[in-house]
């Protein structure tokens, strides 16, 4: 039997994805309202004083993004669970890491692009200073998939479980840390007129373990989860 | 030698051996626990600065110091009994978590109870105690996942991905805690020296860790012994073992 090229499949793969998510638009607008309305809950509970929202405004978009991310991430192998199809890929003849890696690149085109999207808005809401709000999208664009990657080891080991939704977060927050650091900590920076580069090579390094070495864990997850 | 560990692999010669183990486990263990704690509370000198209220780290440093050994432990478990299929690593896995949970809540506690006399507050948002603090919600997330997987032998599978995941994390985690703590206050407080600690000081704390590994040693045998029994529990020899009993 022939198989096809394992390229081909990726992007079959990550075409399939993007195309499901496109007929449910309606998920695709959740977690960005979810991350708008998160933010404009701070200066509702803390007071609208421009200078001390100015101070927060990056750690409050991050931490923002952080729980969006983390929200939409049950989405990514639900329905595949659901109907059967996530058990197909894992009879797959390709090595399932980088099947992986295209369900986890097409859900963060899908969930965290938009972020990206959305981002200048906050940035403008919070008063964020104006050197401040490049350097956050770079650090949305660096940040969010290693989320993604990261968070999708926790959905694969809690995808068959009915309440998995707490336990993901419980799986999942602690290992958000250090990206939340150095990315609020860069758009601090970045708002103060210092150099940031120091943190967002920290960001890329972390971006480039997380693609490495998570699809694998996702997929030794996966493997067990449907044992 | 192989034999050795294949024996150890099974369950029912585990179950025997460690039986046999724990009394004298047990005993090492109060005895330096003893000897450390009279060592460290009484016969230690009092510190010039803290007065008597250092002595709580013959406590919080061997805990927080078993925190981490034991995360470990229960990765390489994991890594043995994914790579393996070893039964008993899974159950160590399993076994160690609640262990390492406890140790590093004793770790935060006596910190903290030490932090209000000398720092004046609780808690700070200090390097060590934030990565231990993040470190304790690591131990409940993996408890947490165990206890939510129905399957036992599943769970432990899944439990030990976890683990690794979370070694390859730890050391990032810790740098990055480190160096967001130095980005937003600076160091605020100078805690002691490993080399600058008295000898009188020094050799009780040596003896409480002792102790401590000693202890995380029984506990870890007993746990186990249960999760055996549990995951044996139709088996020939275990029906055997309860016949004998009652």
């Amino acid at each position: 039997m022939s198989t096809a090229p394992l390229s081909h499949a990726f992007l079959i793969l990550f075409k399939r994805d993007l195309t499901l998510a496109y007929r449910k638009r309606a998920e695709i607008v959740n977690p960005l309202l979810f991350f708008v309305l998160v933010t404009a809950m701070f200066p509702l509970g803390i007071g609208a004083d421009p200078a001390q929202l100015r101070d927060i405004g990056p750690g409050i978009i991050w931490v923002a993004a952080l729980l969006a991310a983390l929200l939409s991430l049950e989405t990514i192998f639900r329905s595949d669970f659901e109907d059967g199809s996530l058990e197909q890929l894992l009879l797959c003849p390709h090595p399932l890491s980088i099947l992986m890696l295209a369900k986890v690149a097409a859900h963060w085109v899908t969930t965290g692009l938009p972020l990206l999207l959305v981002a200048p808005l906050l940035a403008v809401l919070l008063d964020l200073p104006e050197e401040a709000r490049s350097t956050l999208l770079i650090t949305l664009a660096l940040g969010t998939p290693v989320l993604s990657l990261v968070g999708t080891i926790g959905v694969a080991l809690t995808v068959g479980l009915r309440r998995g939704g707490m336990i993901l977060s419980l799986l999942v927050l602690p290992l958000y840390v250090p990206v939340l650091i150095f990315a609020a900590s860069a758009v601090t920076t970045a708002g103060a007129g210092l150099p940031v580069s120091a943190h967002l090579f920290l960001l890329t390094a972390l971006l480039a373990l997380a693609v490495s070495l998570s699809p694998a864990a996702t997929a030794a997850a996966l493997r067990i989860s449907l044992s | 030698m192989l034999r050795f560990f294949h024996q150890l692999a099974s369950p029912k010669y585990f179950y025997n051996l460690s039986g046999r183990l724990i009394p004298w486990i047990a005993v090492a263990c109060v005895g330096f626990l003893l000897v450390g704690l009279y060592d460290g509370l009484v016969d230690a000198p009092t510190d010039y600065q803290q007065g008597d209220s250092y002595r709580i780290i013959f406590i919080h440093v061997p805990a927080a110091w078993m925190s981490l050994f034991i995360y470990m432990v229960m990765a390489g478990a994991g890594a043995i009994g994914l790579i393996w299929h070893m039964k008993l690593a899974e159950v160590m896995v399993v076994s160690c978590a609640p262990i390492g949970a406890a140790f590093t809540f004793l770790a935060l506690v006596t910190g903290s109870i030490w932090g209000k006399p000398m720092w004046g507050t609780w808690w700070v948002w200090d390097a060590r105690l934030t990565s231990e603090l993040i470190l304790l919600f690591l131990y409940l997330g993996i408890m947490a996942l165990n206890n939510a997987v129905e399957d036992k032998r599943t769970a432990a599978r899944a439990t030990s991905i976890l683990a690794i995941v979370g070694v390859v994390n730890i050391p990032i985690i810790h740098y990055s805690v480190e160096w967001w703590n130095t980005l937003h206050q600076g160091p605020t407080v100078t805690k002691f020296d490993a080399p600058s600690i008295d000898t009188q000081m020094l050799i009780p704390l040596l003896v409480m860790a002792v102790a401590f590994k000693l202890y995380f040693v029984l506990s870890l045998l007993m746990r186990a012994r249960v999760e055996v029994l549990q995951r044996e529990r139709n088996t020939q020899w275990v029906r055997e073992l309860a016949e004998q009993q009652t």
